[in-house]
């Protein structure tokens, strides 16, 4: 049971190379990373990617084929041992929410508080109740609770015995999109508060940007890069990345040069080195603020389809060579489809991917 | 005309109010005679026999009500939530003991056990004991027939809390281990009281079979208020007094009947989880597994391995077996119980139809009243069946006197028809249970669209509802079928003169003491019986598929 001594300090994660799987199977495949005291991570991918594998080892439910899982910097998984679940102070919400339907708000909360006394455990259930914004609940059954404050006392309930470090197993796909706009950003300040480590696993990437310190991108079962949001976006390590992560296209490039390239939208200098060979063959990432509607351009595109977005259109746009871009423009430069309209691309950094 | 319409009355809903007035007459009639009883008769009850029934019965409940709670949950319990060698033909083998009838199983292990029986002739050779020499268990005793009854009767209870145990979502316990509760913990804490409601269904269930049994109770002589009706009724020709001991019966029942609502409502309020079967099941250690294997072995072996080999043995080798004898009990058997199926189902068909249709209060009432007979005990729907219809038939035989003269026969109580009678009232719920089961998969959704896609009222049914319905009224057959082909002491009591079928025909075989004779009967009943188990095993099976 979870003692009451170990509280209040947030621990720090580490991964190193760990693999899950069973049957012979690998689901996971050699996976590091880490994650700092008091920050919450995010595992992002498609769904079948291996995520919520993960998350379960790192509670302890499932077993690893190699490698090992530190918190604060204790081992608690290995390939040979496995400390059970309910020794390793590790918090959970689920997917499905899960409260147990046969006790009140306020007994679900206090479910993991069993060695503490009780007015103690009393006043850890007043304290979340109010944290989570459902002060006066104590006493409901979970089925007259709404869909996300349901998800609260979950999320209270996992909270409460003040774990190491909470893991998020898609907790907000059962939820309407309004309902989440409004829990994202709530329960981001509730884990600020309570200065806790978590975990947030997720395929909405507009939620990890919206939760998460720092984010790992996943894909069949590996870990494609992990670093804070601006830096996936912007600086993707791999061309899967480059891909999940925002709208994007790959415009076919030659390199000219230590820091510039030649496209279809001619010649971009960018501001770092890219450390490809002269005249090696790329693809460049472009993302469609990248490239912008200027009608003094020399290149032109014609557009095939487009997208009213309130502050600004986005269109799809073909370019002479038959790529097809998407370009942002003013919501005032109302073009139609099949007009030929004048792009230019402003990049600095260039992120490409040989063919 | 106003009220008229305002009721919405037409051929269906009429038909349907008609039928549930006829299926409620044996209860009114057994309720109307307790009630215009004199006090001298119940006080004739209570000083003689009251007590002794009373006793019996509420001993041989409790004993069974912990029989089946020991079986049946620790066996749900480790087939659905373990991993071990064997859990998955476990899975279903637990359901085969459901195949026997109580009373197949007393005098298949009456003959297995007694004195001049194998296991005790073994005894006496090995060491050369005799009679007196030794203590052995008495099966025909009350213990005995609590034991017969456990054997057949825990499948209620291992069905309910494996369905309870399997639908828990499945991160419920994940939950608990996260907040520090060790795997056994959460099985006390979290698993068994989530799954309480479910069980109790179960073991109440299983308590108004107890309760409803006459041939167990009957062979081993413990007087309970089965065998007491019968006895009052047959032996002192005493409707009042009978009434009035089916009355205290139905007390009994009711209390159950009232307890199983209950827990079936909180089994609904209970399942607020969406159901995700994702977490992998408990794996047991080499020792533990072995044990579980044990555990949910031995009640397959007692409760129908056992029995049914020592049957199949003396049907095959000792028991006198006359063909055309034999094909007479089975042909009357069969032709009664397809007879019954197609009258239930048929009816089943109104009633499921006028309560889709018709959303008047007296038509939902009528559906709900004419399930009512499934909770009633054999002997009470006999006693009400057959006071009524004697009733009716002296008036007809007077009114037929009094015109043309003529002394006719019994024309309703002393034939097949009180018989079929009979069995519509106690097997109606079963029938309207998988016909409504299979109606209500059919949305009115796709009523509506059928209509618009150009379809009338008619091309609806017969292209959109008979062939989703198929399935659910076979079903609705096929159980019907069997339980009519087991069904006892309605039968023993309404039969017309010289007419036999297997159920009786084993049975009275078996009050002769000619237990080796009975058995060729026996087992084509249980033969029988295995198929509608062998199908819920296969759905079973499937849920295991679908939750590895």
């Amino acid at each position: 049971m979870t003692q009451e001594s170990s509280s209040n300090m947030a621990s720090d994660l580490t991964l190193s190379n760990v693999t899950v799987g069973y049957d012979g199977q690998q689901i996971v495949a050699s996976t590091s990373f880490h994650l700092a005291a008091g920050e919450i991570g995010c595992l992002l991918g498609p769904s079948g990617c291996g995520k919520s594998t993960l998350l379960r080892a790192i509670a302890g439910f499932e077993p690893l084929m190699s490698g090992q899982i530190e918190v604060a910097g204790k081992v608690i998984s290995t390939a040979q041992t496995n400390l059970p679940p309910e020794r390793r102070q590790i918090g959970m919400v689920f997917q499905d929410i899960a409260l147990f339907p046969h006790l009140t708000v306020g007994e679900n909360i206090a479910f993991g508080l069993t060695s503490w006394t009780k007015p103690k455990a009393q006043a850890r259930v007043d304290e979340l109740l109010a944290l989570v914004g459902l002060a006066g609940f104590q006493s409901r059954y979970p089925h007259s609770l709404s869909g996300g404050q349901q998800q609260r006392v979950a999320l209270a309930r996992a909270m409460a015995p003040k774990p190491k470090l909470l893991l998020m197993d898609e907790p907000f796909s059962g939820l309407d999109a309004k309902l989440r706009e409004e829990l994202v950003p709530d329960i981001r300040s509730i884990l600020l508060h309570e200065e806790m480590s978590a975990i947030l696993v997720t395929h909405d990437q507009m939620e990890a940007f919206a939760m998460a310190d720092q984010v790992s991108v996943m894909s069949d079962g590996e870990i494609h890069q992990t670093g804070t949001c601006y830096e996936i976006y912007h600086k993707p390590a791999t061309r899967f990345v480059a891909s999940f992560i925002g709208h994007g296209d790959f415009l076919p490039a030659t390199v000219c040069g230590p820091n510039c390239v030649h496209s279809d939208l001619g010649r971009i200098q960018g501001n770092l080195n890219h450390g490809f060979a002269d005249q090696a063959v790329v693809d460049l990432l472009v993302r469609p603020d990248d490239i912008l509607h200027d009608d003094d351009s020399e290149f032109v595109g014609t557009i095939v389809s487009k997208w009213f977005r309130g502050s600004h259109f986005l269109y799809r746009v073909s370019l002479a060579s038959g790529k097809v871009v998407y370009c942002f423009a003013s919501s005032h430069h109302n073009h139609s489809i099949g007009q030929s309209i004048g792009l230019t691309i402003h990049l600095d950094h260039l992120v490409m991917f040989s063919r | 005309m106003n009220w008229f319409k305002k009721f919405n009355f037409s051929l269906l809903s009429g038909a349907a109010i008609f039928i549930a007035a006829l299926l409620s007459l044996p209860i009114l009639v057994v309720l109307v005679n307790v009630v215009i009883g004199d006090g001298q008769v119940w006080q004739h009850l209570y000083q003689t026999v009251l007590v002794e029934y009373v006793h019996n019965s509420l001993l041989l409940m409790v004993g069974v009500g912990i029989g089946v709670l020991c079986i049946g949950v620790p066996t749900a319990w480790l087939t659905s939530m373990c991993n071990f060698p064997g859990r998955q033909f476990l899975a279903w083998a637990l359901l085969l003991p459901m195949a026997f009838p109580a009373y197949i199983i007393a005098y298949t292990y009456t003959g297995i056990l007694d004195f001049a029986g194998p296991v005790q002739t073994f005894i006496r050779e090995m060491t050369g004991w005799r009679y007196g020499d030794y203590w052995f268990f008495e099966i025909r005793s009350l213990g005995g027939a609590m034991t017969m009854l456990i054997l057949v009767l825990y499948p209620y209870v291992y069905l309910m809390s494996r369905a309870a145990f399997l639908e828990q979502s499945a991160n419920t316990l994940e939950v608990a281990r996260t907040l520090g509760y060790s795997n056994p913990q959460a099985f006390r804490k979290l698993a068994l009281p989530l799954a309480r409601p479910a069980i109790v269904t179960g073991l109440t269930l299983a308590l108004m079979e107890t309760l409803a049994d006459y041939g167990t109770v009957q062979y081993f002589s413990v007087n309970t208020f089965t065998t007491g009706i019968l006895r009052t009724f047959y032996g002192f020709g005493d409707v009042a007094a009978a009434s009035q001991l089916a009355g205290v019966l139905l007390l009994f029942v009711t209390v159950l009947i009232v307890l199983e609502r209950y827990s079936r409502h909180r089994i609904r309020y209970h399942n607020s989880g969406i159901k995700k079967a994702s977490s992998r099941r408990i794996p047991l250690g080499r020792w533990q597994g072995v044990c579980a294997l044990l555990f949910c072995l031995l009640p397959i072996l007692l409760g129908f391995l056992i029995p049914a080999l020592v049957l199949a043995y003396w049907a095959m080798f000792k028991a006198e077996f006359i063909a055309d004898r034999f094909l007479q009990l089975a042909w009357n058997s069969f032709y009664l119980a397809a007879l019954a199926a197609l009258i239930l189902v048929s009816l089943a068909l109104v009633l499921s139809y006028a309560g889709r249709l018709y959303k008047h209060k007296a038509v939902h009432a009528s559906v709900g009243l004419s399930g009512l007979g499934y909770a009633l005990p054999g002997t009470i729907i006999a006693i009400g069946t057959l006071v009524p219809l004697a009733w009716l038939d002296h008036q007809i035989i007077d009114l037929v006197k009094h015109y043309t003269g003529q002394k006719i026969g019994l024309l309703l109580s002393g034939t097949l028809f009180a018989l079929l009678f009979a069995y519509t009232v106690r097997f109606m719920a079963v029938s309207l249970g998988a016909v409504q089961n299979g109606l209500g998969k059919i949305k009115p959704s796709m009523d509506m669209s059928a209509r618009t896609l150009g379809m009338n009222s008619w091309k609806v049914l017969t292209r959109i509802h008979l062939p989703l319905l198929k399935g659910s009224i076979l079903t609705a057959i096929l159980i019907v079928f069997v339980d009519v082909l087991k069904e006892l002491p309605a039968t023993l009591v309404l039969r017309p003169f010289n007419f036999n079928t297997l159920a009786v025909r084993a049975f009275e075989l078996a009050s002769d003491e000619r237990l080796v004779d009975a058995a060729p009967a026996s087992l084509m009943i249980v033969l029988v019986s295995l198929v509608p188990v062998i199908l819920l095993s296969r759905s079973i099976s499937s849920d295991v598929a679908s939750s590895k």
